[in-house]
């Protein structure tokens, strides 16, 4: 039996390692043939499209180290090669090692979003505790609150929470700058979108398990209203959200975009707007890959969680 | 705690599931009447805005500049004297479309794709042809949301154009994954099964079974993603990568208040209100329909 799970475990683990190899393959495969694609001179491309009035010098570097005077097949592997050793190139818009500065990036944001899916899932079950237990008002005053959580816009929240916490009662500072307080006000904006969406999940299933024998019985046994709901219903309520836990973390890198720009808050998702308004496309394809990378290492950890959460699944 | 008065009053699961049976018979509820209602309004913006709002969108007035809601100007006017009022009724035209335009692009590529991989026969080219499209649409959901609109705007430039064709690119994977599976589905329905043995060619099996159930979700779909695809849109306007300033669209309005957030709030908060209750309506809509079509709970 150990064995046995060993050997699943191993077999998962090389599944997913093949599948991250893949999509990092394709997201460079893709962008290699983009720049191709776009007309006039890649080297131009490259540096930021005709508009940027690039340099000869900084052409004809651009042309040795993609090596554009060769075939085509010979400079797509140099590139693959290239990106294999971790060689992200250099930004054009920054003049610096693209890996290098993903690193100081990639902390911040990543942090920012574990944050703010923390926040989300404490809202999204707290919500739906509240709206379980007490009845039809709160049921339908929640899921009005999940719809427009949802479908607002983070920038826009942003600026509201700008509006009413900084300007109105200056209690917390408009610039995320990396006090504890300015943290506060983005890690908010990103969560409340997600939150909607998971409690919109969360409910629904907490329905169908409130509803099943194990749950009656468990009434039936004396369990109070809040002991079936954490010791019964929450394992049943949480795994649809971690089944989207992929594309939470895609509303959370989208939001961090828009929250970093909007809080001046030095991350990834501001790095890759600076390098898509500038068009400078090693940047851009640093940050892709990067987030590429991180959003195969969140599905797989969903997964895992999932499985932790799930005891139907491991028989199998 | 007793069992006895637990039981009536442990709301939870009772009302939970008296909630449910309630869901189960779902009129066109008083949330999607509203809902339709405000949309209406939104599509009534865009096709005549000169009858809810007769002023000039562009017409600059430099003396009224920054003035707070008001009679005159309900929505209050921005840094060149423009109703904010006007320019959002104005806005919903240039907002509304690049939404449609980019939910039509979107739905048209990912049912396209959804089809492909489910339609594939049992041979060996119908499954590569599947595994295919479902490594493809793997590597594009490791792009999620804005990123993959923005990567492709770092190539295309920014502009109305190509922020919609972005959007639209942004949302197709999801609607091919529901596709396929839905495809894949009614291929095994015993529906198609009798058509197939009754001897119909594949083609009209194809054309007259699958499809029309197979897309009748998408409908439902189209409507949930178009709130979604008006939001990104006003995000990349308001990042700057969609329409240019001077235009009235929502984003691109909201972009233009960020800067005078502190000294006129009217200029974020409306355009922004604008924006939500357009997504806000078509989720909840798309919600009501999504209900209705399965009889019961989404």
């Amino acid at each position: 039996m150990r064995p046995g799970r060993w050997r699943r475990a191993g077999r998962w683990l090389v599944g997913r390692l093949l599948g991250a190899v893949f999509v990092l393959w394709a997201v460079a495969t893709l962008i290699f043939f983009a720049i191709r694609l776009v007309p006039g001179d890649p080297a131009e491309a490259i540096l930021g499209g005709p508009g940027s009035q690039a340099s000869a010098e900084a052409l004809d570097t651009v042309r040795r180290q993609y090596g554009l005077d060769q075939p085509l097949l010979v400079q797509y592997l140099a590139q693959l090669g290239r990106l294999a050793t971790g060689d992200l190139g250099t930004s054009y818009s920054l003049r610096t090692d693209v890996g290098r500065l993903l690193l100081d990036q990639l902390p911040g944001t990543i942090g920012l979003a574990l944050l703010s899916l923390v926040v989300a899932w404490l809202l999204a079950i707290g919500t739906a505790w509240w709206a379980t237990l007490s009845g039809r008002v709160a049921a339908t005053v929640s899921s009005g609150l999940e719809v427009v959580a949802s479908a607002v816009p983070h920038f826009w929240l942003a600026s509201l929470l700008i509006l009413v916490f900084s300007t109105g009662l200056g209690l917390l500072p408009p610039v995320s700058t990396g006090t504890p307080a300015g943290l506060v006000l983005p890690v908010v904006t990103l969560a409340i979108p997600v939150a909607g969406f998971l409690g919109q999940v969360t409910r629904d299933s907490l329905l169908d398990a409130a509803a099943a024998p194990f749950a009656i019985s468990a009434r039936a046994r004396g369990e109070s209203p809040s002991g079936l709901f954490s010791r019964h219903l929450l394992r049943h309520a949480a795994l649809p959200g971690l089944a989207l836990s992929g594309w939470a973390f895609g509303s959370l890198l989208s939001g961090a975009v828009v929250v970093e720009s909007v809080f001046a808050r030095p991350g990834l998702g501001r790095t890759l707007l600076g390098a898509v308004t500038l068009r400078d496309i090693p940047l851009v394809t640093g940050v892709a890959l990067v987030s590429a990378l991180a959003y195969v290492v969140v599905v797989a950890l969903g997964d895992l969680a999932e499985r932790a959460v799930d005891p139907r699944g491991r028989a199998t | 705690m007793t069992v006895l008065p637990d039981l009536p009053r442990g709301g939870g699961p009772t009302r939970a599931s008296s909630s449910r049976t309630r869901r189960r018979r779902p009129p066109l509820g008083a949330a999607e009447t509203v809902a339709a209602a405000l949309l209406l309004l939104v599509v009534l913006m865009a096709v005549a805005p000169g009858l809810l709002a007769p002023a000039d969108p562009l017409a600059v007035s430099p003396g009224d500049a920054f003035a707070g809601p008001s009679l005159a100007h309900p929505f209050g006017t921005d840094e060149s004297g423009r109703g904010v009022w006007t320019r959002v009724v104005h806005g919903a035209g240039a907002s509304l479309t690049i939404g449609l335009v980019a939910t039509v692009v979107g739905t048209g590529l990912g049912t396209a794709l959804g089809v492909l991989a489910g339609l594939g026969g049992r041979g060996w080219a119908g499954r590569a042809t599947d595994a295919g499209v479902s490594r493809v649409l793997e590597v594009l959901f490791a792009l999620p949301g804005l990123l993959l609109a923005l990567v492709v705007i770092a190539f295309t430039g920014p502009g109305a154009v190509p922020a919609t064709i972005a959007v639209g690119l942004a949302t197709a994977p999801g609607y091919a994954r529901i596709v396929r599976s839905q495809v894949a589905a009614v291929r095994r329905s015993p529906m198609v099964e009798a058509a197939t043995v009754l001897g119909r060619r594949p083609a009209v099996v194809l054309v007259r079974h699958v499809l029309p159930n197979a897309l009748a979700p998408v409908v439902v779909l189209a409507t949930l993603g178009l709130g979604q695809a008006v939001v990104w849109a006003s995000s990349l306007s308001y990042l700057g990568l969609g329409s240019p300033p001077p235009a009235p669209e929502w984003g691109a309005m909201l972009s233009a208040g960020r800067t005078y957030l502190a000294i006129a709030w009217w200029m974020t908060v409306f355009p922004g209100l604008a924006v939500v209750v357009t997504a806000a309506s078509a989720t909840v809509l798309g919600r009501g329909l999504a209900r209705r079509g399965r009889g019961g709970r989404p």
